[in-house]
């Protein structure tokens, strides 16, 4: 009993120690949130609300620290994950930078009214066919869709000639896409502006008969180098990045621009926006000027995204096909309609 | 008296013990601020049960009908049925199995054996899943969604039986034997039923899990009703489609306790009589040695073998660019602070509602029981999806707070402190206590000295295992964590869906170095608890 007695003791001991030690690291976890409700000062700390892909953020975040002084707090999430967040969060919302990876995110928050306008710099920097006629927020990066297909088992003369193509029951089983994504659902909100929503609905029902379902645009890919379908509709930006590392998931795989203003053309806006109800305005503005700016866009044209640069006249990465020749449809971003492609997609049973 | 069922691996809810040992008194409800705090915690349990009937009711019934009678929740009820059928059978199969061969045949190197069939354990089933990924970059589907459940979680199932068959009494075996039964009938006949406790709670456990994991499934693009939530709450944050199949998840789990409880029977298991009992005969193998080893080395390749081989590969492939030693140090650091509060305030919050149970036996405690074991079984999707809307709507204050992330911990891995509280504070005598008071202690200071004291050890033990809980965390991290917050899981979950396996396997490796002790830890006490 003796030693039992000393054993629990010591136990006892190592649990206080546990305890204090754990609120301790929770104090320290805590440190920065406190940090930045503190009014004033020109190294405020500010709060982005990130659905670009976070090592791009990152990025973008190292050298604004490292040329300003202001530290940035990110929270990564999804494009609309983030939007109903913000304003589910309304007037206190945390964040003071929101970035995304499409537009229709954008437009959802500019909608129900909280965004501040953009800095004149910012209007400066990117040119008008980037941002829209509101000024609510500015494009900051931009993304090509795109058929990415198995060179093994396609050739050219059996590619589609449009998306709509993949409606087909002859695509049966043969494609595939990321329908959670947001990337995936900015492409279907453009085919509802360019179509219309019977269209629409019915080429997602179709889609639902057709395609093979991944998580992420990557492992769409992935699938499509593996041989396990033929074709995926993402982005183009997943190619390169993949030929840059090792190559392993992408060396069966070629992209094919839709073109000819085809709702599979869609050339989506990346955004980026102030929060009006942002208590570190000018910080905040400082980001989105920096990211919109010489320094900001040039780390897309010589960095790892493989994004096109949209701002400051910066060109894209060379090993990209331009932007002007890719011959996407004229979409007015504001016009994206996000809900009622998630109803959409839930009523065709992809979501 | 050991209690009968107090050895199950993870803190099952399945798991019960019977109080009469404490020799209560159950007119009284026990002191009355620890009957208040256990009413607030039941309180707090119920919170995401709550969320979902008050969200489906708030819905109305038109919404309800449009989002729930729908072709994908078809879909889905299918995959998560097939899933659960599948896996759970499997699981209970190599559970009891393993078990078998490890305690009760003469299996060569049954010690080492023993420790392995846990091994598996010490994995996260999100690693398991990148790994088998990396080995067949085609794994999907519902084949790919029971490979890898069940080699994820089969030791759920292997650890309570062999704690169980470790102590069974061998003189039934020896009678039944006596009146003619060969080894095989006698283990049919006398053995597995004895089992049926230890093996209805790790299935349920299984099932839980099964139910509750998204990562896994998530990576080998296998849809259950988990990851459809979380696509819905990605696209909407806390939309009405989220909440509806919140609900009809929620429906699953309360399914699943039910038939649990049915399973178990009313039969009685407990050896009676004077004498100690001897020590269980083992079976010599003969000819099957052979293939009872080459069985154990496949399962212990696959279910362990393969996701280290494949991390080790990943982390050799990326060489030293990989060890990014700020942002590894940071989530090293943050997983360790949430793990460690985590598990301390779970533990405090247990006490109360361990020593009610155990002290003061009585329909109140049975129904605090109930609730725990109600709230236990919550995905950490509803939890967290509960938790970001009511905190977002009317607790501002503390919306994405840290508070709000370690209370959801609290909620989610109460069981397992629980059950290892109950366990050892029905094994201090309260004659203990009485005696300090007899001696002029008041009744805090007498529990506090002696109660608490001799419970310690059972304290750490559970504070393990919901330390090890938190580690491997993904869904209630990601939505709840304030901002800026990177834990191992995040931080491995954000790596390997840009398909950087990369950059993940470093982020896999700690998850595994920290898992490792908590599994050794869970497997000494399983046999421990079961007297060895």
């Amino acid at each position: 009993m003796f030693s039992k007695l000393q054993f629990s003791k010591a136990a006892l001991t190592a649990l206080a120690g546990v305890s204090v030690l754990a609120l301790a690291a929770c104090s320290g976890a805590a440190a920065p949130a406190e940090s930045t409700s503190a009014a004033g000062s020109a190294t405020d700390a500010i709060t982005v609300y990130n659905a670009q892909h976070e090592s791009l953020t990152q990025a973008w975040v190292d050298e604004f620290t490292k040329e300003t002084g202001i530290k940035v707090t990110v929270r990564n999430g999804d494009d609309l994950e983030l939007s109903n967040q913000i304003i589910a969060e309304g007037a206190k919302s945390p964040a003071d930078v929101f970035l995304t990876e499409n537009s229709p995110a954008m437009t959802q928050v500019e909608n129900a009214g909280l965004f501040a306008d953009i800095s004149a710099k910012v209007q400066e920097q990117v040119p008008a066919e980037y941002r829209p006629s509101t000024n609510k927020w500015a494009g900051i990066a931009a993304r090509s869709t795109v058929f990415a297909y198995d060179t093994t088992k396609l050739k050219a003369d059996q590619l589609p000639k449009s998306l709509m193509d993949l409606a087909d029951p002859a695509w049966k089983g043969r494609w595939a896409a990321s329908p959670s994504g947001a990337d995936f659902q900015a492409i279907v909100s453009a085919m509802l502006e360019l179509e219309g929503e019977d269209a629409t609905l019915s080429w997602l029902k179709s889609m639902k008969e057709n395609f093979k379902a991944y998580k992420g645009n990557s492992t769409a890919m992935k699938a499509v180098n593996a041989g396990e379908v033929e074709g995926a509709v993402i982005y183009h930006y997943y190619w390169f990045g993949d030929q840059n590392k090792t190559g392993e998931n992408s060396k069966n795989v070629a992209m094919h621009y839709f073109k000819n203003e085809d709702p599979g053309a869609f050339v989506s806006i990346s955004g980026g926006g102030v929060l009006a109800s942002s208590q570190h305005q000018d910080n905040a503005s400082k980001f989105l000027e920096y990211v919109t700016g010489k320094a900001g866009q040039t780390i897309l044209q010589t960095g790892t995204s493989f994004e096109y640069p949209v701002g400051s006249g910066v060109a894209a990465n060379e090993k990209l096909t331009p932007l002007a020749d890719l011959q996407a449809p004229k979409i007015d971003p504001a016009k994206l309609n996000s809900a009622k492609v998630t109803e959409l997609m839930t009523q065709a049973g992809l979501l | 008296m050991t209690s009968e069922h107090s050895t199950t691996a993870d803190g099952a809810p399945g798991a019960t013990i019977s109080p009469s040992a404490a020799g209560g008194r159950g007119s009284r409800l026990g002191p009355r601020p620890v009957v208040v705090l256990c009413l607030l915690i039941a309180a707090f349990s119920l919170l995401p049960l709550g969320f979902v009937v008050v969200a489906t009711a708030n819905a109305g019934w038109d919404t309800v009908v449009k989002l729930v009678f729908r072709p994908r929740v078809g879909e889905l009820l299918f995959n998560t049925l097939s899933l659960v059928l599948v896996t759970v059978p499997l699981c209970v199969v190599l559970g009891i199995g393993g078990a078998w061969l490890v305690e009760r045949t003469r299996l060569a190197g049954h010690k080492a054996w023993a420790v392995l069939l846990a091994a598996p354990l010490a994995i996260p089933a999100f690693v398991n899943s990148y790994a088998w990924v990396s080995a067949i970059p085609s794994l999907g589907g519902i084949f790919g969604g029971v490979l890898i459940s069940v080699l994820s979680y089969f030791p759920l199932v292997y650890i309570p039986v062999a704690a169980v068959l470790s102590r069974l009494d061998p003189a039934l075996e020896q009678s039944a034997a006596s009146l003619g039964l060969g080894p095989w009938r006698v283990f049919y006949r006398v053995v597995l039923p004895q089992l049926r406790l230890a093996a209805a709670g790790g299935a349920l456990l299984v099932a839980l899990h099964l139910l509750a994991e998204y990562g896994a499934f998530a990576m080998i693009a296998f849809d259950t009703f988990t990851t459809a939530i979380y696509d819905q709450y990605r696209s909407t944050f806390n939309g009405a489609a989220a909440n509806m199949l919140a609900s009809v998840l929620v429906l699953f789990c309360l399914l699943l306790l039910v038939a649990e409880s049915k399973s178990r029977g009313s039969a009685r298991y407990a050896r009676v009589g004077a004498g100690v009992q001897s020590n269980p005969t083992r079976l010599a193998l003969g000819m099957w040695q052979l293939p009872g080893q080459l069985a154990l080395v496949a399962l212990t390749v696959l279910a362990f073998g393969v996701p280290l081989w494949h991390v080790g590969r990943w982390l050799l492939a990326g060489g030293s660019e990989i060890w990014v030693r700020d942002d590894l140090l940071t989530a090293l650091l943050q997983t360790l602070g949430y793990g460690l509060a985590g598990a301390a305030l779970t533990t405090v919050l247990a006490f109360p509602l361990a020593y009610l149970v155990v002290r003061h036996p009585g329909p109140f405690s049975k129904v605090l029981e109930a609730v725990n074991y109600i709230s236990s079984s919550m995905p950490g999707i509803v939890v967290a999806l509960a938790l970001v809307t009511i905190t977002v709507h009317n607790v501002p204050a503390i919306y994405q707070t840290s508070v709000v992330l370690v209370a959801a911990y609290a909620l989610l891995f109460m069981p397992r402190a629980l059950v290892n509280l109950r366990a050892g504070l029905a094994q201090v005598p309260r004659e203990l206590d009485e005696a300090a008071q007899a001696l002029g202690k008041p009744p805090l200071i007498a529990f506090l000295r002696v109660t608490l004291r001799l419970s310690a050890p059972a304290a750490a033990g559970g504070a393990a295992l919901v330390f090890l809980g938190i580690v491997n965390e993904l869904t209630a991290t990601l939505l709840l964590a304030p901002n800026g917050t990177r834990t191992l899981a995040t931080a491995f979950w954000s790596l390997s869906s840009e398909i950087d396996y990369m950059g993940a396997a470093p982020y896999a490796l700690l998850m595994i170095v920290l898992s490792a002790p908590m599994t050794y830890l869970l497997f000494v006490q399983s046999k421990k608890a079961a007297g060895q």
